[in-house]
């Protein structure tokens, strides 16, 4: 085989092993963006539903753990209410000694969001004060449930 | 580009959930990227391919008519293990897979090159020969039939945490097990004492005891979690943890010198405690263990240097690859290294195959030598972007042995990696580590696709969107499961 062919394939093996990286970071940004909740920001699509979501940017969109063991964990809000505590099947899983079995539950009410203590231990606390009955949560408040920190993002 | 313009069906549908009803189902906005994982998937297989034909077209070893049937059979391979996911973990990472496809194939292709150069060489020398490349290619189905049935039977990873203490005890038996067995059955091979041969069948446990210790570990972490946190005195602007709370560093300080001095590997001892250091600094975010950690690991390795002859010459070989009697190894790669230079000498253009243990130990350096500074480093990238899908997945898992488990997991193949590729390279001393996928190995491959398997199971679980708010109300019967589901492959 020619020299020149074989410099020239050579070549294009290398460029198609970078290419191949590339491709998978590729794939890593766009997980990142849909992993994050953010919305894809698809030219075409944008336009269409940005009138629906204007007035909506205001609700929260997801639940972020700020302190504890479990926190960076992010939580799209779907509508359903999300069950916290040590229980297996809770949406939110806490591995924690101040937790209990079936300990808080948060839950959508028309636009708002509000958080429930399900008859814990411990308590739960929303920005300091302890949550008696179903008690509204504002963006970026904390709730704190034993030693986990979650506060709700939009 | 072609490949990632093809599935923007694929992401996520605009204007979803989370706002007022969310009356969609969540699996119908939330995307399980599947066909982004089929699309790489045969991307990679024509990266292989190429690779093949390059070997080939240079070596003129083989009819090329073949290599389409290779190719084609690879992927199927791989498509198999597709389909598994597909059917047993959706919503799983899209690019675990690929990137694994992608490393074994061109680790096949690379055994197959330094098989030719072997054959060659044992030809001129008159010596019998068998290639490597055939048995790598069985271990690959193994593996991944192994990666299947992991999906299968672990349908959660969390019922792995209440076999924790089983899966310690299972693991150090068997990390144990060459040391203390017989030389009959654990034979003494190039002077570690890693194997247990039955028969015609070899395998080194430690593999396994790998795996198993780290689920032992997350899942003792999980539940031990203060232990390691409580604060004793404070030193020097350190916050020292007590002194009795060293006892489970100590212990696994004390069985990666045992494995040094009984097995004769470092590889597998700095592979041990490098796991149970980080999974520490994991579960209790201080740094101060990683100090303590590697404060204890420099003092093993100064005793393990002047008590041991093999850890002297081993750093003997590192120190002076050139002069030393046990360095003519290391000298030959860095000379191969050096030979291909920035661009490498293209496949099937240089010698790899006269370093000896080409295909095991120094493969890294066969790659290097053949596709250069380029290649090796694209390599190394595609290992770290594995370790970050796994630590990926570690962030985004909802329960914490979840995450100590998928953080165990992804950083043990990094320090693998890192500590071949530093051995190879000449920056630390060479230890008997294989490369993950990359290198000719069964044990070794077929344990790390069950690694991949594990990943692709928590990552399952932390990409799939919540349970509706109704949950499952039992899991079936293990019993049940395994009748209903072993059929189904195939």
């Amino acid at each position: 085989m020619s020299e020149l062919v074989i410099q020239l394939t050579r070549a294009g093996f290398l460029a198609l092993l970078w290419l191949f990286v590339l491709v998978a970071l590729r794939v890593v940004r766009s997980d990142l963006q849909s992993a994050s909740g953010l919305r894809m920001s698809v030219p075409g699509a944008g336009k269409k539903s940005g009138k629906q979501s204007r007035p909506k940017t205001k609700s929260p969109r997801q639940l972020v753990v700020t302190e504890g063991a479990l926190s960076g964990t992010r939580i799209t809000l779907e509508g359903r209410p999300i069950m916290i505590g040590r229980a297996d099947d809770s949406t939110l899983v806490l591995d924690d000694d101040y937790a209990s079995t079936r300990h808080a539950k948060l839950s959508i009410r028309g636009q708002d969001w509000y958080v429930e203590d399900l008859g814990s231990t411990n308590g739960t606390y929303l920005d300091r004060t302890k949550v008696t009955g179903p008690t509204k949560v504002p963006l970026g408040a904390p709730i704190k449930i034993g030693k986990t920190v979650i506060e709700l993002r939009s | 580009m072609a490949a990632t313009s093809t599935n923007p069906d694929n992401r996520e549908a605009p204007g979803g959930p989370g706002t007022g009803k969310g009356t969609g189902s969540a699996t119908s906005t939330t995307p399980t990227r599947r066909g982004t994982e089929l699309v790489l998937l045969a991307f990679a297989t024509v990266v292989v391919t190429c690779a093949l034909t390059l070997v080939n077209l240079n070596l003129e070893s083989q009819p090329p008519n073949q290599i389409l049937y290779y190719g084609v059979a690879f992927l199927a391979l791989f498509g198999l293990a597709h389909l598994a996911v597909r059917r047993w973990a959706p919503y799983a990472d899209p690019l675990i897979l690929p990137l694994v496809a992608f490393l074994n194939g061109l680790g096949l292709v690379l055994i197959h090159r330094i098989d030719i150069g072997n054959a060659a060489e044992a030809e001129r020398a008159g010596d019998a020969f068998s290639p490597a490349a055939p048995s790598q290619v069985f271990y690959t189905a193994l593996g991944l039939v192994l990666l299947a049935l992991v999906l299968v039977f672990v349908r959660d990873h969390r019922t792995l945490a209440k076999y924790s203490y089983t899966c310690g005890l299972v693991g150090l038996v068997a990390l144990a097990l060459p040391a203390v067995l017989p030389s009959m059955i654990a034979p003494n091979i190039n002077g570690a004492k890693l194997w247990i041969k039955l028969g015609p069948l070899s395998f080194q446990p430690a593999e396994l005891a790998k795996i198993l210790l780290l689920i032992f570990f997350a899942s003792f972490l999980v539940s031990k979690r203060e232990l390691f946190t409580t604060a004793g005195r404070r030193f020097l602007g350190i916050d020292l943890p007590r002194a009795r709370d060293l006892a489970p560093v100590l212990v696994a300080w004390a069985a990666s010198i045992g494995i040094v001095v009984l097995e004769r590997d470092l590889g597998t001892s700095l592979l041990f405690f490098g796991i149970v250091l980080v999974m520490i600094y994991i579960a209790t975010e201080r740094a101060v263990w990683i100090a303590i950690g590697l404060s204890l690991f420099a003092a093993g390795c100064l005793a393990a240097y002047s008590l041991f002859g093999h850890v002297q010459q081993r750093v003997d070989a590192w120190l002076n690859p050139m002069t030393s009697d046990s360095g003519y190894q290391l000298s030959e790669a860095l000379f191969g290294m050096a030979t291909g230079g920035i661009g490498g000498s293209g496949l099937g253009g240089g010698r790899p195959a006269i370093v000896p243990y080409a295909k095991n130990d120094f493969i890294l350096a066969a790659a290097a030598e053949e596709l250069g500074l380029l290649g090796l480093a694209a390599l190394l990238l595609v290992y770290l972007l594995l370790t970050a899908r796994g630590l990926r997945a570690a962030l985004a898992v909802r329960d914490s042995f979840g995450k100590l488990l998928a953080g165990g997991l992804g950083f043990a193949m990094l320090l693998q990696v890192f500590v071949i590729a530093g051995g190879v390279t000449g920056l630390i001393p060479l230890t008997g580590l294989t490369t993950p996928f990359l290198a000719a190995g069964g044990s070794s491959l077929v344990g790390n696709y069950v690694l991949v398997g594990l990943l692709l199971r928590i990552s399952d679980a932390s990409r799939r969107p919540q349970q509706p708010s109704k949950p499952q109300p039992q899991q079936p019967p293990i019993a049940e499961a395994h009748t209903e589901l072993v059929e189904r492959p195939r």
